[in-house]
């Protein structure tokens, strides 16, 4: 499943939740008084609810953290597709344009003048993935496409009156035989 | 006074301070109406129901984003003060001070907007504010920055008149906060949770916004000394220091009026306990360092400090989950509670709180952030705290002054704009969830045609969102402008 689905079902899961827990909560609020011991039975269900959010929390942050998903900046390693990104208002220096599926690729993200946001958006027009092109600094951002097609890369940092067309558009062609990973 | 005495005696407001409250109260509604009307005006425009220049439609995002923000923390700042001088002595000069201040800052980006032209977002990265591409000067972007130095100095003294009186009744800032309980003692139950709250905002946000002032003056010495130039990563790290600080300071000083007012509507005290002082102090800190998940998406940022944005986001949720809305759900349930407008807009407070800032601890997640960040996702759960959860806190304040001068059941246009702006705030914020998830830029004057979809579902949101709040605002404003029943303590009702 892309994770925009997932997160999408997961933050519907999780709105409906506290929707129902409200829902409930505002029908009982009308009863009658509840018995004397409301606030230790309250108290018990906190310390679970709070150890169940804290034990979810721990699971998720290390589910999502292991591997760490942002690539070393620091690694001399280059990978074996690079790719070199210059952001400009309002335009995108990109160089080649032409990648192969199934191989890494390292795009070397930039700016030329101000802040920009390098988004990859696939043929379906989901992003794939993004970083920032800050002045001054070069961010490294490896990814592997699955699916050939032409990309496209939008600017998703403000920066300026036509921010809007800040679009270029790169092609991800299948890997050829005896091509390594 | 009974703990859940609806109009205490000590909450009547003497003449003066009745016309400075009055000011925050219509100037933030007119203002807030305004800012709406420029949100649905971009909404509109993106999708393609009106016709707005690029140039305009910048300009009218800068005013929205800086004007929301602004507005709404001059609006929580009233609750804070309103119910803070009960506990502590305050001045009202410096109140006022802060409104003039405000005022007077308003105008100058307003100026800078629209008679400038200066269309930099409410962000002024650097060094956007002096690349401007010919479209505004610098002394545009200079008169920008210097609106938001007026604002932030009148927010600094009151947040230093605040802690003054705080350290004068209670000894120090600690004790304010309720320290000397952390790890054991009795506590003492007529502790103030106004004061708790007011102690951690009036430390945390004066940090906040003292790193804003440093940067904007930064930004300042950059524009007529472009020779001094800045490092645009440290640049960054102090705006979101600052403005993540500001804005969560407005959702902790509204929040005082869901301690102070609900018991009073469900007739069940809501008494101070551990877990709620821990939840205080750990938010202190956490709300100081966890701006980080802001600049994910920067890798030159340390490692560190993106792992603690993301693991301090699933951390913030804690106190909101298990103390402060599981607190009001428990203060309500079986209570026999009565439902007139503020005891909704208390518990629409609590509900968009919670379910806001579901989407936006998953986007706190870097492998999320990686395919959400600067999608309208991030609109989505913003509009979703503040507009179904602060400004919900804020309403209830005032629609709770109206009715201790009124004394007369709600009106028809209560019963109508209520269940308006709530399910016009739902479909708003929805569509915006639903365009991050299709991956639409957040923004972008000009949409592409598959995205005008949520666009329009978005308009319509807005619309009857604007129409809830003018009719909520016109009731709050013709209710303030009546002779109060209760200017004399001894005749206040129970």
């Amino acid at each position: 499943m892309i994770m925009q689905n997932e997160v999408w079902i997961i933050t519907l899961c999780g709105i409906g939740l506290v929707t129902l827990v409200f829902v409930w909560v505002i029908g009982q609020s009308g009863k009658a008084p509840a018995p004397e011991q409301l606030q230790q039975t309250s108290n018990a269900i906190r310390r679970w609810w709070f150890l169940l959010l804290v034990v979810a929390g721990i699971g998720i942050a290390y589910a999502t953290l292991r591997p760490y998903p942002i690539a070393n900046q620091r690694s001399n390693a280059a990978a074996a597709q690079i790719v070199d990104a210059v952001g400009r208002q309002w335009s995108w220096q990109i160089s080649p344009t032409r990648v192969k599926a199934g191989i890494p690729v390292e795009f070397d993200v930039t700016s030329a003048d101000v802040n920009h946001g390098f988004a990859i958006y696939a043929p379906d027009d989901r992003i794939v993935t993004q970083t920032q092109a800050m002045p001054g600094y070069t961010n490294r951002l490896l990814y592997t496409f699955t699916e050939p097609g032409k990309y496209r890369v939008m600017c998703l940092e403000y920066c300026g009156l036509a921010h809007h067309n800040m679009v270029a558009e790169f092609e991800v062609v299948a890997a050829e035989k005896g091509d390594q990973p | 006074m009974s703990a859940t005495e609806l109009y205490p005696a000590n909450e009547v407001l003497p003449r003066n301070e009745r016309i400075v409250f009055n000011l925050y109260v219509i100037s933030v509604l007119v203002v807030l109406v305004l800012m709406m009307l420029f949100g649905l005006t971009m909404r509109m425009a993106q999708g393609t129901w009106i016709n707005v220049p690029p140039d305009l439609f910048y300009q009218l995002m800068t005013a929205h984003g800086a004007g929301m923000v602004g507005t709404v923390g001059l609006a929580s700042s009233a609750v804070m003060w309103f119910f803070l001088r009960k506990y502590v002595r305050l001045s009202l000069a410096i109140f006022a001070t802060n409104y003039v201040l405000f005022v007077l800052g308003a105008l100058a980006i307003l100026a800078s907007v629209f008679i400038g032209k200066y269309a930099g977002a409410w962000t002024f990265l650097y060094p956007l504010p002096v690349h401007a591409m010919n479209v505004w000067s610098p002394h545009a972007a200079a008169l920008f920055m210097l609106g938001y130095l007026l604002i932030g100095v009148g927010f600094l003294l009151f947040y230093l008149d605040a802690m003054l009186a705080m350290i004068r009744v209670y000894g120090n800032l600690g004790r304010a906060l309720g320290l000397q309980w952390l790890f054991g003692g009795n506590i003492d139950p007529a502790h103030p949770k106004t004061v708790v709250a007011s102690a951690m905002v009036a430390i945390t946000n004066s940090i906040g916004t003292l790193a804003g002032a440093v940067v904007l003056v930064m930004c300042l010495v950059n524009i007529y000394f472009p020779a001094f130039t800045l490092n645009a990563l440290l640049v960054k790290n102090l705006t979101y220091l600052f403005g993540h600080m500001f804005i969560n300071a407005s959702i902790y000083m509204g929040v005082i009026a869901v301690y102070e007012l609900l018991p009073r509507y469900s007739g069940r005290p809501y008494a101070i306990s551990r877990p709620f002082l821990w939840s205080w102090a750990a938010s202190l800190v956490m709300v100081l360092i966890v701006y980080p998940h802001h600049l994910m998406m920067d890798y030159a940022m340390p490692q560190w400090m993106v792992i603690m944005g993301q693991i301090i986001s699933y951390c913030a949720g804690l106190p909101v989950f298990t103390v402060t809305v599981y607190g009001a759900l428990t203060n309500i349930y079986r209570s026999g509670m009565r439902w007139p407008t503020p005891a909704k807009l208390l518990i629409l407070s609590m509900f968009g709180w919670a379910a806001g800032i579901v989407p936006a601890i998953i986007d706190g997640t870097i492998t999320v952030n990686k395919v959400m960040h600067n999608t309208q996702w991030v609109p989505g759960h913003f509009h979703f705290y503040l507009l179904l959860g602060v400004l919900p806190m804020v309403l209830a304040l005032m629609f709770h002054v109206i009715g201790s001068r009124a004394q007369e059941p709600d009106r028809a246009t209560d019963k109508l704009g209520f269940p308006l702006y709530l399910v016009g705030g739902l479909v708003f914020v929805f569509a915006f969830l639903a365009a991050g998830h299709d991956s639409v830029p957040r923004r972008f004057a000009v949409h592409l045609p598959q995205w005008l979809l949520t666009d329009q579902v978005g308009s319509i949101g807005a619309i009857l969102v604007i129409a809830g709040m003018l009719l909520l605002a016109t009731r709050i404003v013709t209710g303030l402008l009546k002779a109060p029943v209760h200017a004399d303590p001894a005749h206040a009702a129970g």
